[in-house]
């Protein structure tokens, strides 16, 4: 007590409880590590995982760090596509470099909330907690892409990622998304986001548009409006028709706002009409959110067509 | 360079090379500016204390409940839990409350909101604590909840002093009067909640004479102070609250609610105790702006010169009344704003519900009517076809003009000047249609904004608030300066919270005294009172008690070299630590006057009184005014909705500039508030229950929210009767900002804009 420190010799410094923590460093381990301690939870980046540790949500048991699995970090190629590791952050995948190889993902990184966050948190991260809200996952739904999963003494397989996304299958005890495979399009692509502020915010509707040449097809996925991304499939097919594929890529313009309308429709339905046959009403909240997935739905394929 | 082993850490090293900044009207750098800028600075939820206890509060998860029965066995007897307290364990079982007491420490028999305190826990370990709270097991009976203020007048009291808090049926002037031009309008504004930046949090430390110390970082400790004692059943005298650094208060600091249990659990543990909130609790815990529904009618003649307004104006005060009171008063009082209305009408309600409670925040009640009253002033200006700039210049008041309330302007009043500031700033440029500006667009960067979609709209607003307590409030602060060995110390229990009372206090000390090296002593409630810190009080009654006091310090040091010369004290200046004679004749320094000796004196500072506001709502209710006009300018992506607010121009009535630095800070704070309450800050409570109490999902302005800000002019026309002729800054700015962005997204879209914050559907327009 010798020191004034704060108010009536008041030290600042609190003793921090002890926390088991493993930090393996390959994917390998990291899955062993899991099998060793099937009540531990693996974290990366923590930006969604330590929010509910800290509102007493989640206590978990023990932590499996991910952060020191270098091969999960970064990307490689296979086949025309895209290896991309789980562990890489949004502010790697928001990168120039990055953006010339997946537009839309790197657009949906970047608008994925202050530079904190995306300091931290991962893409492998994004899938685990499938918030509605995730900006990764639309972009992921258009691309069609699949997760590399990673289960104990070596073994992999692979989902695509709406197979997770909807629950139709699961991520069994002891796996770890390793890998997310993207295909390389080489055209344009567009991530649109509607937040209701200037600054960084939760999606109040996001659309992903990607052009695939190849197969002349467009495919475009809407995010945060329901529990998972969804996929106006019809409206794609009716656009991909109408695009001048051999031309310069172009489109008649009433045809970008049908197909706003149209995917707004597919997404948010028509309430059914009432017993005497009267139309019914979307209440304005919901007419506003079917106003505002139209217009990004036209502009992105605006932008992705310019 | 010479020693600077010697330097203390804290110890700002000045420049040699330039002249430190001293005295009034110079930018004076904050002393723990650079503290806190390193995060050394010690706030509330940093103190630590040898074997001390940790303290959670159970809150109340319904809005309205009937408390069968409390059962704490389980809790306990959990390993680790030292004490449990409820309002059985409560010895005074007053009543405490801002404003009016009207609330328990805990709830007994009835819950009426949503995290109202139930019981506290002090064990071992924050974790533990957290747990036994949760072990609490609490049997309620859920009632229906009042949660529509309209709805309040008729249902059943929910409290013992009945739902309606305060009415004034303000009566001003011919009530048959009618003007050619008529709008009417209905506008409802959002709950606003002051979001300080650090959570609540505090330790309460035994006394060995039966009394406990709280460490918190308390606006008004002797408020808080005297509540504590009467809740503990302790003489005012073993309650001492000392103030820690305070992070962030926009509104009245520290939610008794966790204040009171915390001092509680010391008392009964006779152990230290600290509790650290969540920003969860925090939300649940402390007061918000309140919600309000006003109805406005405005009468004009053909030219569009107001001839009467009418108004209803309702305020929602949440489950206990605090200082609702206050807010109603100025709603009231400034509903017709600042422009000469000769008629008027206005009926205000405070009514109780069972919405979280509502009370202090910058600029309460003023800035509710403000946006009102401007929106009509835009329906009057859309009316008569004419600009809304000319509109409003054609009204504004003047000094000697009188409010509704009858109480004549005294005060400066430059309304004109400040319009036509801000009106005759060069507009800012749209930006280029280019990459680099895509930022600029309405939903910000990565955003879906459409240049073509993009729709710029100008706007205006015009405000007025109160300084200092109204009503009759006994406005008193006293202030000791002490000076010795060439070194000034400053006494007074004012609180600094980032408002600048300490540089100030610096300030004042080296333009009286001449003495570079003053400091502020921290505060606790052993010194006497100087109120809360609001409503720009520390900057009017405070500085004026330590301006006297220097004052005085200044005559014991000065008057033996006067008798000594034969002449008086006022012949005598000090400057630069040196003091001359009006002739030169003499000339020694500060130091050496001194003599060795310590010169103390104690001052008050005492505005002239105020009175109530009568069954009219007639009456001199207020010591001062101060006054801002904004101009907005917004983009609106028509299509989406999404606004972005490009440049904030404002003007502002200061009376004088006594910090330069420190008046475009707190002019930029209160704008940023501002916009937040205009454009996206609403705490939502369906069915009276808080929902996304965190700052995900009520969100703040962040720095790309934020505009522009040009502080186009700061009208500097004393005010006689402040100390020094200043105004208070710091309220004025967020009563005015969002009216002024509502006014600019009408002016962009065309839509009516009754509605803060402004929703996306608000500002779309669907055409066609």
């Amino acid at each position: 007590m010798g020191q004034r420190e704060g108010a009536a010799g008041l030290t600042t410094h609190a003793p921090q409880a002890a926390q088991a923590v493993t930090l393996p460093g390959s994917l390998d381990e990291a899955v062993a590590a899991l099998a060793a301690m099937p009540t531990a939870v693996p974290v990366a980046g923590g930006t969604d995982l330590m929010a509910a540790v800290n509102s007493g949500q989640l206590r978990p048991a023990a932590l499996v760090g991910l952060g020191r699995i270098s091969e999960i970090r970064g990307w490689q190629y296979l086949d025309g596509h895209a290896l991309l590791g789980a562990g890489l952050t949004h502010a790697r995948m928001g990168r120039p470099d990055f953006a010339a190889l997946i537009p839309a993902l790197a657009a949906a990184a970047r608008a994925a909330g202050p530079p904190q966050i995306r300091n931290a948190g991962t893409l492998g991260g994004n899938i685990a907690a499938a918030a509605p809200t995730g900006d990764a996952l639309p972009v992921l739904a258009a691309l069609e892409a699949t997760l590399i999963i990673a289960g104990p003494d070596g073994a992999r397989r692979e989902i695509p990622v709406s197979h997770l996304l909807a629950g139709m299958e699961m991520l069994r005890g002891g796996e770890l998304i390793g890998f997310v495979r993207v295909p390389l399009l080489h055209a344009p692509q567009v991530f649109l986001k509607a937040t209701g502020r200037t600054g960084p915010g939760r999606a109040i509707a996001s659309v992903a548009l990607v052009l695939d040449p190849a197969r002349r097809g467009v495919r475009c996925a809407v995010g945060a409006i329901a529990p998972m991304p969804l996929r106006p499939l019809d409206a794609e097919q009716w656009v991909a028709q109408l695009i001048d594929w051999d031309g310069g890529r172009t489109i008649v313009p009433e045809a970008l706002n049908a197909f706003g309308d149209y995917v707004a429709a597919a997404c948010i339905p028509d309430p059914a009409p009432a017993e005497d046959g009267t139309p019914g009403q979307l209440p304005p909240a919901v007419l506003h959110l079917r106003r505002t997935v139209a217009v990004l739905a036209r502009r992105a394929l605006g932008r992705a067509l310019s | 360079m010479t020693n600077e082993t010697a330097t203390a850490p804290s110890a700002v090293p000045a420049p040699a090379a330039e002249p430190v900044p001293h005295g009034l009207g110079v930018t004076l750098p904050s002393q723990d500016a650079r503290a806190k800028t390193e995060g050394t600075f010690p706030y509330a939820a940093d103190l630590w204390a040898e074997g001390l206890l940790w303290a959670a509060v159970l809150r109340s998860p319904h809005p309205r409940a009937r408390i069968v029965s409390i059962d704490t066995s389980h809790a306990r007897a959990m390993p680790g839990v030292q004490a449990v307290v409820t309002h059985e364990d409560v010895p005074g079982n007053a009543l405490h409350g801002r404003g009016t007491a009207d609330r328990p420490m805990f709830a007994s028999e009835v819950v009426r909101h949503h995290g109202e305190p139930i019981a506290a826990v002090a064990a071992d370990h924050p974790d533990t604590a957290r747990m036994a709270a949760a072990a609490i097991m609490v049997d309620y009976e859920v009632l229906d909840p009042v949660t529509d203020p309209e709805l309040a007048f008729e249902a059943e009291p929910l409290h013992p002093d009945g739902n309606l808090i305060r009415h004034i049926p303000l009566r001003h002037g011919d009530p048959d009067a009618i003007g050619e031009v008529v709008v009417e309008g209905l506008y409802r504004i959002g709950r606003q909640d002051p979001a300080p930046i650090g959570a609540e949090a505090g330790l309460a430390v035994p006394r060995p004479d039966g009394g406990v110390e709280l460490y918190v970082a308390s606006t008004d400790p002797h408020t808080d102070r005297d509540a504590a004692a009467a809740c503990y059943g302790l003489e005012p005298e073993r309650v001492k609250i000392v103030v820690t650094g305070v992070p962030g208060a926009t509104a009245d600091r520290e939610d008794q609610g966790f204040q009171l249990p915390l001092g509680l659990l010391a008392l009964t543990t006779g152990r230290p105790v600290k509790l650290s909130a969540t920003r969860e609790e925090s939300f649940l815990g402390h007061v918000h702006r309140h919600p309000t529904l006003l109805r406005y009618r405005h009468h004009a003649d053909a030219e569009g010169t107001l001839v009467k307004v009418e108004a209803q104006i309702l305020l929602d005060a949440g489950a206990y009344a605090d200082t609702s009171s206050d807010a109603l008063a100025a709603a009231v009082a400034f509903a017709c704003g600042p422009y000469v209305v000769p008629n008027a009408f206005i009926e205000g309600w405070a009514v109780r519900t069972n919405n979280p409670p509502s009370g202090h925040v910058r600029g309460e009640g003023a800035m509710q009517v403000c946006a009102a009253y401007e929106a009509q002033m835009d329906k009057l200006a859309k009316k008569l076809g004419v600009d809304p700039a000319d509109l409003r210049m054609r009204n504004v008041m003047a000094t000697g003009d009188m409010l509704p309330t009858g109480q004549s302007v005294t005060c400066p009043a430059p309304v004109a000047e400040l319009l036509e500031a801000v009106r005759d700033h060069p507009l800012p440029p749209l930006p280029k249609d280019t990459p680099e500006d895509e930022w600029l667009l309405p939903g910000g960067p990565e955003g879906a904004g459409e240049p073509g979609a993009v729709r710029r709209g100008v706007g205006y607003g015009i405000g007025m608030v109160h300084m200092l307590g109204a009503e009759g409030a006994d406005e008193v602060s006293t202030a000791t300066v002490k000076v010795h060995d060439g070194v000034a110390t400053v006494l007074c229990a004012a609180v600094e919270t980032g408002q600048g009372f300490t540089t100030l206090a610096r300030q004042i000390v080296q333009e009286t005294l001449g003495i570079e090296e003053v400091h502020v002593a921290p505060v606790d409630t052993d010194q006497p009172p100087a109120g809360a810190g609001c409503r720009g009080r520390h900057t009017w009654v405070s500085g004026g008690a330590v301006e006297r006091a220097a004052k005085m310090v200044r005559t014991q040091l000065l008057q033996p070299l006067a008798h000594k010369f034969g002449m008086s004290t006022e012949l005598l200046q000090i400057t630069d630590g040196k003091i001359t004679s009006y002739d030169g004749v003499l000339s020694t320094t500060v130091t050496e006057a001194m003599d060795g000796k310590e010169l103390w004196a104690t001052a008050q500072c005492r505005p002239h009184p105020t009175e109530p506001l009568d069954g009219a709502g007639q009456g001199d209710a207020f010591v001062g005014m101060s006054f801002c006009a904004i101009r907005a300018v917004v983009d609106v992506d028509i299509e989406i909705g999404s606004v972005r607010v490009v440049e904030l121009a404002v003007a502002q009535d200061v009376g004088r500039v006594l910090n330069p630095a420190q008046i475009a800070a707190r002019i930029e704070a209160g704008v940023t508030q501002g916009v937040g309450a205009a454009l996206t800050e609403n705490l939502r409570t369906p069915r009276g229950l808080v929902r996304h109490p965190d700052l995900t999902g009520y969100a703040l302005p962040t720095a790309l929210d934020a505009p522009d800000i040009q502080i186009v002019k700061l009208v500097e026309e004393r005010d006689v009767v402040a100390p020094f002729g200043a105004k208070s800054v710091s309220a004025v700015p967020v009563v005015t900002t969002p009216a002024a962005v509502a006014s600019a997204v009408r002016a962009a879209t065309g839509r009516p804009v009754n509605r803060l914050p402004i929703r996306p559907q608000a500002a779309v327009v669907t055409g066609q």
